[in-house]
C-alpha cells in the first residue's frame, strides 16, 4: 500500500503528527468504512495492557483487530504484574517474548508509554495515558467531524467542561489545530484554566457566548468525583453553567453534538441534544472501529516494510 | 585532620567576599589554618613543604552547601555520608549541611551523635547536621530541640515537606529561637497541589501532569515570614523557586527581619520548558518553574535578596528514577555540577560578580550556620579552600562520585571546573 507518509512504529499521541500523517489515517479509515477489509493482521498477536477500566475503547480496538484477522490474547495484563512490582517495560518485554506484535495500552500515568515505546520492538497503540493523550479517540472525533462537515479546515469546535482532566480534550486540541480548525475550551476556571491559551485554545467562560454559531460542540465528561476536590460546587450548579440543553443548542443549529462517553445525562448533556438529529455520538462509536483499523493497517505496512513480524 | 606541614597555594586569583578581596595572592597554610595571604613579591621568599599550583585559577574559601541529602541512614544504595563527602569535595565544597529526612528521620540526639561519629570517620569534608523539626517529620509534635542543639544540630527542618500546622510551626520556631538554631523551611502547601509532580504551567498542562502552583510555595513563605516576626526566629527558606517567593523575601528584609533564602543551581539554570519529555532526572521538588521565575531568581540572587546558592543534592538510584515521571521520587544531584553550572549560567555571562558568587556559596552559609572559622581565607581561619579553573570547558559525564547519577545536566557543556579542594589544609580532591 502506498502509505509511505507513515513512518512510525507506534501511535502514542497526536503530538508531533503532521497533517499528511493525520490525513493518511483518516483516509484509510474511509476506505475501511466503504468496503470490507483484507485480513492484514492474520497471524499477528495483540495484547491489551490496561491499568484503568474501559469498555468502549477496548471493545472498539478488539473489534478492529479481529476484523483484520489478528489474534487477541485472551487476557489483559493489567495492574496485576505492575502491582507485583514489575515495571511497565518488563511487562512489555515479556509480552514481546511471547510473540506479541501489538500492544494496546491504557495507563494511569501521563506519558508512561513514551518512555516504554523506544525500548521495545512491539508496536504500541495508546488507548489513553493519564491526562495526557488519547490519540485514537481524537482521530475518530476528527473522522466523524470531517464526515459530517466535509472538512476540518476552518471549523470552529467548542469543548465544554472539564478540559483539565481530559486527555481527549488535549489530543483533540493538538489534532484539530494540526488540521486547521479553531478550538475553544469553555468551562469554569478550575476545569478550563487560562494556561490552555498558551497551548493554542481560546478560553471562554460563558457557554452561550462560546457555542453560538459553532460548527461542533464537544461535551466533556464530568468526572463526578472531582466534586470532592471542589472543582465544582454541585451538579446542579455545574449543569446550570455548562450543561448542553435544548435551549442552548438552539444557539448553534448547525453544530455537530459530540461526546466521548460515558454520558452523565442531565449533567453535561441533556437527552434532547444527546439523542437528537444533531448528535454524532453513536456515529463516533462506530467510526472508532474504522479509525483503529486504519491505525493498525498503517503500522502493519510499516512493520512489513521493515520485515518485522 | 590538620597537618603540621606548610602548604602554599600559589599563583591564583583569590576571591574572598569576607574580606572584599579579589587579587593575586598566594595562600600560605600551616597546621590546617590559613597563616597568611601573600602578594607575589612576598611569596617569592616563602618556603613550604607542599606547593599547589593555582596559576590561571581562582582560589576561593571552601564552598559550603546548606542543603545536602546524604541519605544515611536508610538510603545507602543512593548515597552515604562518605560518598556525599567525596562528591562534595569534587565540587569544591568543604562543608555540607546534611538534611534529616533520612529513614529513620534524624529527630533525636542519639542518632545525631551516631551520625556525627560516622561522618567524622568516613567523610573527607566537614559535615554538619540539620535535625528534624517534628518527630518523624510527621508534623505532629516538636522534636527535643534543646537536646538536639546541645548535641550539635545546626538547624531544624522537616525538609521534604513544610511544617503544615501553623500552630506547631510557631512553637518550633520559638524553640529554635530559644536554642539559637536556624529554622529552615521547605515552603509548600500540599493542599494546593495534591499528588503534584510538576509546576502548574503550560508545559505540565500539556503533558497532563498533576500540578502545583507557585502560590503553594509563596503562601507558606508569607506565613513563615509572619511567624519569624512573631517569634524572633532565624528563618531560612530552602530552595526558593518562584518569583513571588523572592519578592516576599525582599519584603521581609525591608522589614528588617532575620530571614534569608537559598536557590538551587537547577532553578537558576533550568525552567519548565527544558524538561525533555518525561525524563525523571528533571523531576524535582519544588518543580522547575517558568522562564520568568528562573530569571527573577537570578536577579534576586545577584541583588542579595536571595542569600545563598545551595544544591539540594538529592541522590536517587537509577531504578527509582526509572519508575516513570509520576512515580519516580523528586530530586537531582547537585554537588559535582554546582560550580560549573553557576559559573556558566551566571558568573561568566556577567549576571553575577565573582565576589557575590563566593559570598553566596561560602561566606553567607558560614555565617548562617555560625561557623566562625569558615567561609573566609583570612589568617587564622580553617584552611578550607577550592581551586577552580574558570575557563576549563567540560561536558558533564554520566557517572559521578556520588553513588547516584540523577543529574539533569548530564551531557551539558560547562565552563569552570574545580581542580583542587582542601579541607583543613589537606587535599581531598585533585584533578
Amino acid at each position: 500500500m502506498a502509505h509511505t507518509i507513515w513512518n512510525r512504529k507506534d501511535l502514542l499521541g497526536l503530538e508531533g503528527l503532521s497533517r499528511p500523517e493525520v490525513e493518511a489515517i483518516l483516509d484509510a479509515a474511509v476506505s475501511f468504512k466503504k468496503s470490507p477489509p483484507e485480513p492484514k493482521l492474520q497471524d499477528r498477536a495483540l495484547a491489551f495492557l490496561f491499568s484503568e477500566p474501559s469498555t468502549r475503547t477496548r471493545s472498539a480496538f478488539e473489534t478492529a483487530a479481529l476484523r483484520l484477522g489478528a489474534k487477541t490474547l485472551g487476557f489483559s495484563a493489567t495492574t496485576s504484574s505492575l502491582a507485583k512490582g514489575e515495571t511497565l517495560v518488563d511487562t512489555v518485554k515479556n509480552l514481546e517474548a511471547l510473540g506479541v506484535s501489538y500492544i494496546v495500552a491504557r495507563q494511569e500515568a501521563s506519558g508512561a508509554l513514551d518512555a516504554v515505546a523506544p525500548k521495545t520492538g512491539v508496536s504500541i497503540l495508546n488507548a489513553g495515558d493519564g491526562l495526557h493523550e488519547h490519540p485514537t479517540q481524537a482521530l475518530l472525533d476528527l473522522f466523524t467531524l470531517r464526515e459530517k462537515k466535509g472538512r476540518l479546515d476552518g471549523l470552529r469546535v467548542v469543548f465544554v467542561g472539564d478540559a483539565l482532566h481530559s486527555r481527549v480534550a488535549r489530543s483533540n486540541l493538538i489534532g484539530l489545530k494540526t488540521m486547521g480548525a479553531r478550538v475553544t475550551f469553555c468551562g469554569p476556571r478550575s476545569l478550563a484554566p487560562d494556561a490552555f491559551a498558551r497551548l493554542g485554545a481560546k478560553i471562554e467562560r460563558d457557554m452561550d457566548a462560546a457555542i453560538e454559531g459553532a460548527d461542533a460542540i464537544y461535551c466533556l465528561r464530568l468526572q463526578l468525583e472531582r466534586q470532592k476536590d471542589h472543582f465544582f460546587a454541585s451538579l446542579a450548579d455545574y449543569r446550570a453553567a455548562y450543561g448542553l440543553t435544548e435551549r442552548r443548542l438552539a444557539l448553534a443549529p448547525e453544530a455537530v453534538v459530540m461526546h466521548g462517553g460515558p454520558l452523565n445525562r442531565g449533567v453535561e448533556i441533556d437527552d434532547g441534544p444527546a439523542d437528537g438529529p444533531q448528535s454524532a455520538i453513536l456515529s463516533m462509536v462506530e467510526n472508532g472501529v474504522y479509525v483503529r483499523m486504519a491505525a493498525f493497517s498503517l503500522i502493519e505496512d510499516w512493520r512489513k516494510s521493515r520485515g518485522l513480524g | 585532620m590538620a597537618l603540621d606541614k606548610t602548604v602554599l597555594v600559589r599563583g591564583g586569583l583569590v576571591i574572598d567576599a569576607s574580606q572584599n578581596l579579589e587579587a593575586q595572592r598566594d595562600v600560605l597554610i600551616e597546621s590546617g589554618k590559613v597563616r597568611a595571604l601573600l602578594t607575589p613579591r612576598e611569596s617569592a621568599r616563602a618556603a613550604a613543604a607542599e606547593i599547589i599550583d593555582a596559576s590561571g585559577c581562582w582560589v576561593v574559601p571552601g564552598l559550603i552547601d546548606l542543603h545536602v541529602h546524604a541519605r544515611e541512614p536508610g538510603g545507602e544504595s543512593a548515597e552515604t555520608l562518605a560518598s556525599a563527602a567525596r562528591a562534595a569535595a569534587a565540587g569544591g565544597f568543604t562543608t555540607i549541611l546534611a538534611m534529616p529526612n533520612t529513614e529513620p528521620a534524624l529527630d533525636n540526639p542519639s542518632l545525631l551523635e551516631l551520625l556525627k561519629a560516622k561522618a567524622e570517620r568516613d567523610s573527607c569534608v566537614n559535615v554538619f547536621f540539620a535535625a528534624a523539626a517534628t518527630v518523624g517529620r510527621k508534623g505532629e509534635r516538636p522534636t527535643d530541640v534543646a537536646r538536639l542543639a546541645a548535641a550539635g544540630a545546626r538547624a531544624l527542618t522537616d525538609d521534604g515537606r513544610a511544617v503544615a500546622d501553623s500552630g506547631l510551626a510557631r512553637r518550633v520556631m520559638e524553640w529554635a529561637a530559644d536554642c539559637g538554631l536556624v529554622f529552615i523551611e521547605h515552603c509548600e502547601d500540599e493542599a494546593l497541589g495534591r499528588g503534584a509532580v510538576a509546576h502548574e504551567g503550560p508545559a505540565a498542562l500539556k503533558k497532563g501532569l498533576a500540578m502545583s502552583p507557585w502560590a503553594a510555595e509563596t503562601s507558606v513563605v508569607l506565613r513563615d515570614i509572619a511567624l519569624a516576626e512573631l517569634t524572633g526566629c532565624r528563618l531560612h527558606l530552602a530552595h526558593v523557586s518562584a518569583a513571588q517567593s523572592a519578592a516576599a523575601l525582599a519584603w521581609a528584609k525591608e522589614r528588617g527581619l532575620a530571614v534569608s533564602g537559598e536557590v538551587t543551581p537547577h532553578h537558576l539554570a533550568l525552567c519548565e520548558d527544558d524538561v525533555p519529555g518525561q525524563d525523571a532526572n528533571f523531576k524535582v521538588n519544588p518543580p522547575l518553574r517558568g522562564k520568568a521565575d528562573r530569571d527573577a531568581l537570578v536577579r534576586a540572587l545577584n541583588d542579595g535578596v536571595i542569600d545563598a546558592v545551595a544544591t539540594d543534592h538529592a541522590p536517587h538510584s537509577p531504578e527509582a528514577k526509572a519508575a516513570g515521571w509520576a512515580s519516580a521520587p523528586p530530586g537531582v544531584l547537585g554537588l559535582e555540577t554546582a560550580v560549573g553550572v553557576v559559573l556558566t549560567k551566571l558568573v561568566h555571562p556577567g549576571k553575577m560578580s565573582k565576589k557575590r558568587w563566593v559570598e553566596s556559596m561560602s561566606a553567607f552559609p558560614a555565617k548562617l550556620l555560625g561557623l566562625k572559622s569558615k567561609g573566609s581565607l583570612k589568617p587564622g581561619m580553617d584552611a578550607d579552600a577550592a581551586v577552580i579553573a574558570p575557563a576549563k570547558s567540560w561536558a558533564v559525564p554520566e557517572s559521578f562520585l556520588s553513588k547516584s547519577r540523577n543529574s539533569p545536566f548530564i551531557g551539558m557543556r560547562l565552563k569552570g571546573q574545580v581542580r583542587t579542594t582542601l579541607v583543613g589544609g589537606r587535599v581531598v580532591h585533585a584533578l
